[in-house]
C-alpha cells in the first residue's frame, strides 16, 4: 500500500541552501556546463592531459599531482604577470562590481558576482601564497585547493564572458577578465578546457579557421556569395585570394563566411570593396579573425594571432583591414603589439580613397572596417540610399570588445545613421562603455550551454525589449560575429520579432552601386519597403 | 465582509508579501539586489517579478481572463524557466498566494467572517492560475530547446549547401525532363 505523505512533506521548499559559499559545492546539472575538451583537440594544440572526460563525471581523470601543477602554475603566473599579483591582493570586497555582471543579474547565483568569482581563486592564493592565509586560514578568507574547489573554478570561470563590464566600476581598476584568463590558463594546465574553445582553436591552428574549412572550400564559399550579390543587384564583384602585392589584406571572422546572418554582412563587405575599387585580397590561410586561443592561454592567443601577421608579410601587403569581429579586436588592440609586434614590415593604414591616415592603428597596422567605412561616408565617397533599409527599425548593440576594449562607439552609430532612416538607442546604462554582454562571449556560445546563455543574455534582451515595445524596433545591429550568432538565439527566446544584422549588411543594402539593376529586395531576399507588391507580381 | 473587497483593500500588503516570497527563493545576496534596485535595466529580474505580480494580482481580482493574464505571468516565468529551479520551484510562488491571503485574513479579521465558499472559490482560482503557469513554463522550456535546435541547424546549413551535400526537394516544380519514370 502506498504511503500517504504527511502535510508537511507536501510543502515545496523553494529557499536556497543556507551554507556559506565556501562550503556549497557545485552541482553539475546538464545545461549549465560546456562539454570537456576532446583528446584530439588537446593533442593538436600540444596541451597537457589529453583524455576522454566529461565535467559531468565524478572522475575528471586528472594527473595524480594535479594540485602541485596548479599551485606551481599560480606561482609562475604571480611572478610573470604583475597585474595578476596586484589583482589578487588589492580587492577590498567593496562590492561595486557585484551587480554589474550580466551572469549574476541573470542567474541570481552569488558566485557569479565578479568579486566572489574572483574570490574562488583568491581564497586559494591566500591559503598558499600569503602569510595571513597560512596562519589564519578561513578567518583570513583562505581555503585549501580541493577537487570541489577545482571543479567550482571550471564551473564559474566558464560562466564569465570576460566582457569587463564589472571592471568599469571597480575603484581599483581590477580587470576581472584578466582573472578569468588566468584561471582558464590554470585549468588548461591539467587539460580542463571546454571543447567549444579547444576545437576551434585546434582547427584554426591546423587549417586557419575555426571550422577547419580548407582553402578551396573557403574560396568556393565566398564565390557563392558573389553569385548571391549578382542575383540581388546584377553586379558581379571580383574578390581575389592570396594575391601577392595587393595593398590591403582583409581578415574577418570565419563566422561571416559560413553562418547566417553573418553571411549577409560578408556580402556587404564584398559590395563595398568592389564599389570603391579597393586593391585588396583575402587569405585562405589567415582565414579567421577570431582567436579562441585568447580564451585558452596567452601563449595560444599569441600563436593564433601571429598567423595573421605572417600572412600579411608573405603577401607583401601594406596594411590589414579587419572585419566586424569582437575579440579579434581586443587581441589586436590590447595584446598584439607586445605579443607579436612590432609589425614594422607594414605601413600605417592610409585609406586609398580618402587619404585619411589611421594613426590610431600605427602600432598594429590594422584598421577596423567600421572606421574605414565611416571615413568613406564622411568624405562623401559612397552613394547611399538609406530608404532601402526602411523595412528595418534598428537599434545598436555595442559589442563588449569593440566598445570597452577599444573605444569604438561613435563610428558604428555614424555609419548606421547614414544607411538607415529608423535608428533608436537602447537606454543609457546598457550601451556604449556600459554595454551588456550578449551573454555567450569568450567561447561560451555552444548549444549545450543554452540555459546559462539565456540567463547571461537577459540584461541585454531586457533593454532590447524596451525599445521593441517603445519604438517597434525589429532589428539589432552589431559588429561582432559571436554577437550575430548568439543574439539571434537570445532574441528568439526573450524578444521574438527582433532580428540580428551586421552593420555592413545594412551598408550593403543601402549602397547604390555602379551598373546595378533595380533593387527590389535586401541582401536576405526580403522585399524592400514599398516593393512587397512587385514581389507578389514576380510570383 | 466580502473576500473580493478584502483582497482589494489589502492589495499593497499582499503584493509586497507575495513579492518578498518570490525573491526569497533566491540566495540572500541576490534577494537584496532584487528588492532594493529600482532601475529596471540594472535589475531586470526584480522589476519583472514586481510588475508581473502586480499586474497578475489586479487581473486575478477582476476577470481572470487567461489572455490578459498570460503576458504578465510570462514575464516572471520566462526568467525562472531558465534559472536554477526545478519546475515545481519555478512556479511554486503561485501557490504562496493562498498562504499569504490566509495569513492576512487571520491577522486582520476573523476568517469565519468570510463565507467558506468564497475562500474555496478564491483558492480554486489560484489553482487555475497555477495551471496557466504550468502551461507557460512548458512553453518556455520547449522554446529553449527549439532555440538550441535552430542554432544547431543554422550553424551547418551553409556548409552543407556549399559542399553539395544537400539534395532537397526544390521549392518549384521542375520542367519535364522527358524521362519516363513509369514502369513499362
Amino acid at each position: 500500500m502506498a504511503t500517504v505523505p504527511k502535510p508537511n512533506e507536501l510543502v515545496i521548499d523553494h529557499k536556497p541552501p543556507q551554507t556559506g559559499w565556501m562550503d556549497t559545492p557545485v552541482v553539475f546539472r546538464p545545461g549549465t556546463w560546456c562539454y570537456g575538451a576532446k583528446t584530439k583537440n588537446l593533442k593538436a594544440l600540444d596541451l597537457p592531459n589529453p583524455r576522454e572526460w566529461s565535467p559531468g563525471d565524478e572522475d575528471w581523470k586528472l594527473p595524480e599531482n594535479w594540485k602541485e601543477i596548479i599551485l606551481e602554475g599560480i606561482r609562475e603566473r604571480l611572478e610573470k604577470y604583475r597585474s595578476f599579483k596586484i589583482f589578487m591582493d588589492i580587492c577590498v570586497r567593496c562590492g561595486a562590481c557585484a551587480d554589474k555582471c550580466h551572469f549574476w543579474i541573470g542567474t541570481g547565483d552569488p558566485k557569479n558576482m565578479p568579486v566572489l568569482r574572483a574570490e574562488l581563486l583568491r581564497s586559494v592564493y591566500r591559503n598558499d601564497f600569503t602569510t595571513a592565509g597560512k596562519l589564519l586560514g578561513k578567518m583570513a578568507g583562505a581555503r585549501e585547493l580541493t577537487m570541489d574547489v577545482f571543479k567550482e573554478w571550471f564551473y564559474y570561470f566558464f560562466q564569465c564572458t570576460e566582457c569587463r563590464r564589472c571592471s568599469l566600476f571597480c575603484p581599483y581598476g581590477i580587470d576581472t577578465a584578466e582573472i578569468t584568463l588566468m584561471a582558464r590558463e590554470l585549468l588548461n594546465l591539467v587539460g580542463c578546457n571546454i571543447d567549444w574553445i579547444a576545437g576551434p582553436a585546434a582547427n584554426c591552428f591546423n587549417n586557419g579557421n575555426h571550422l577547419g574549412i580548407q582553402p578551396h572550400a573557403f574560396k568556393d564559399m565566398i564565390e557563392f556569395f558573389v553569385d548571391e550579390i549578382e542575383a540581388v543587384n546584377g553586379v558581379r564583384v571580383e574578390p581575389t585570394f592570396n594575391r601577392k602585392g595587393a595593398e590591403v589584406l582583409f581578415i574577418t571572422p570565419s563566422g561571416d563566411v559560413f553562418a547566417d546572418p553573418g553571411t549577409y554582412t560578408l556580402m556587404g563587405y564584398l559590395m563595398l570593396f568592389h564599389e570603391i575599387g579597393l586593391d585588396y585580397t583575402w587569405s585562405t590561410y589567415a582565414s579567421e579573425g577570431g582567436n579562441f586561443g585568447f580564451f585558452t592561454s596567452h601563449e595560444m592567443m599569441k600563436r593564433l594571432n601571429a598567423k595573421m601577421y605572417a600572412e600579411a608579410k608573405r603577401l607583401g601587403v601594406k596594411w590589414i583591414l579587419g572585419g566586424e569581429c569582437g575579440h579579434m579586436w581586443r587581441v589586436i588592440n590590447q595584446y598584439m603589439d607586445t605579443m607579436n609586434g612590432p609589425a614594422d614590415f607594414l605601413e600605417v593604414p592610409v585609406s586609398p580613397i580618402t587619404g585619411t591616415r589611421f594613426d590610431n592603428a600605427r602600432a598594429t597596422k590594422m584598421t577596423h572596417i567600421v572606421e574605414f567605412t565611416a571615413d568613406l561616408i564622411k568624405h562623401g565617397k559612397l552613394k547611399l540610399d538609406p530608404s532601402r533599409n526602411d523595412h528595418h527599425r534598428v537599434t545598436y548593440h555595442d559589442s563588449c570588445n569593440t566598445a570597452r576594449g577599444m573605444g569604438l562607439m561613435e563610428e558604428p552609430r555614424y555609419v548606421l545613421k547614414n544607411v538607415c532612416n529608423n535608428f533608436f538607442e537602447m537606454p543609457a546604462g546598457t550601451t556604449r562603455e556600459q554595454t551588456f554582454c550578449c551573454g555567450s562571449g569568450s567561447g561560451l556560445n555552444t548549444d549545450e550551454f543554452m540555459e546559462i546563455r539565456m540567463r547571461g543574455g537577459l540584461p541585454r534582451a531586457n533593454a532590447v525589449q524596451y525599445v521593441h515595445d517603445k519604438h517597434d524596433v525589429n532589428m539589432m545591429a552589431c559588429i561582432c560575429a559571436i554577437d550575430r550568432a548568439v543574439l539571434t538565439a537570445s532574441m528568439n527566446y526573450w524578444v521574438p520579432g527582433v532580428g540580428i544584422t551586421g552593420v555592413h549588411e545594412l551598408v550593403g543594402n543601402a549602397l547604390v552601386m555602379e551598373g546595378e539593376t533595380e533593387r527590389t529586395t535586401d541582401l536576405r531576399g526580403e522585399p524592400l519597403a514599398g516593393m512587397e507588391e512587385s514581389e507578389d507580381e514576380d510570383l | 465582509m466580502n473576500l473580493d473587497k478584502f483582497l482589494s483593500e489589502q492589495r499593497n500588503t499582499i503584493i509586497k508579501k507575495w513579492f518578498n516570497c518570490v525573491v526569497e527563493s533566491y540566495a540572500p545576496e541576490t534577494s537584496r539586489l532584487l528588492q532594493k534596485e529600482s532601475n529596471q535595466f540594472a535589475n531586470p529580474v526584480g522589476h519583472a517579478i514586481l510588475h508581473g505580480i502586480q499586474a497578475v494580482y489586479d487581473e486575478f481580482l477582476q476577470s481572470m481572463d487567461y489572455e490578459k493574464l498570460t503576458p504578465h505571468l510570462d514575464r516572471i516565468i520566462r526568467i525562472r524557466a531558465v534559472q536554477d529551479f526545478s519546475p515545481s520551484q519555478a512556479i511554486s510562488f503561485i501557490f504562496s498566494l493562498k498562504q499569504i491571503v490566509r495569513d492576512e485574513l487571520q491577522n486582520r479579521i476573523h476568517q469565519h467572517q468570510i463565507p467558506s465558499s468564497e475562500i474555496a472559490a478564491f483558492e480554486s482560482k489560484v489553482d487555475q492560475l497555477a495551471l496557466l503557469a504550468f502551461n507557460i513554463y512548458t512553453q518556455c522550456r520547449e522554446r529553449l530547446y527549439e532555440v538550441r535546435l535552430n542554432e544547431f541547424k543554422m550553424r551547418t546549413f551553409r556548409l552543407l549547401q556549399r559542399a553539395n551535400l544537400l539534395a532537397e526537394i526544390p521549392e518549384w516544380e521542375p520542367q519535364s525532363t522527358g524521362i519516363n519514370h513509369q514502369k513499362t
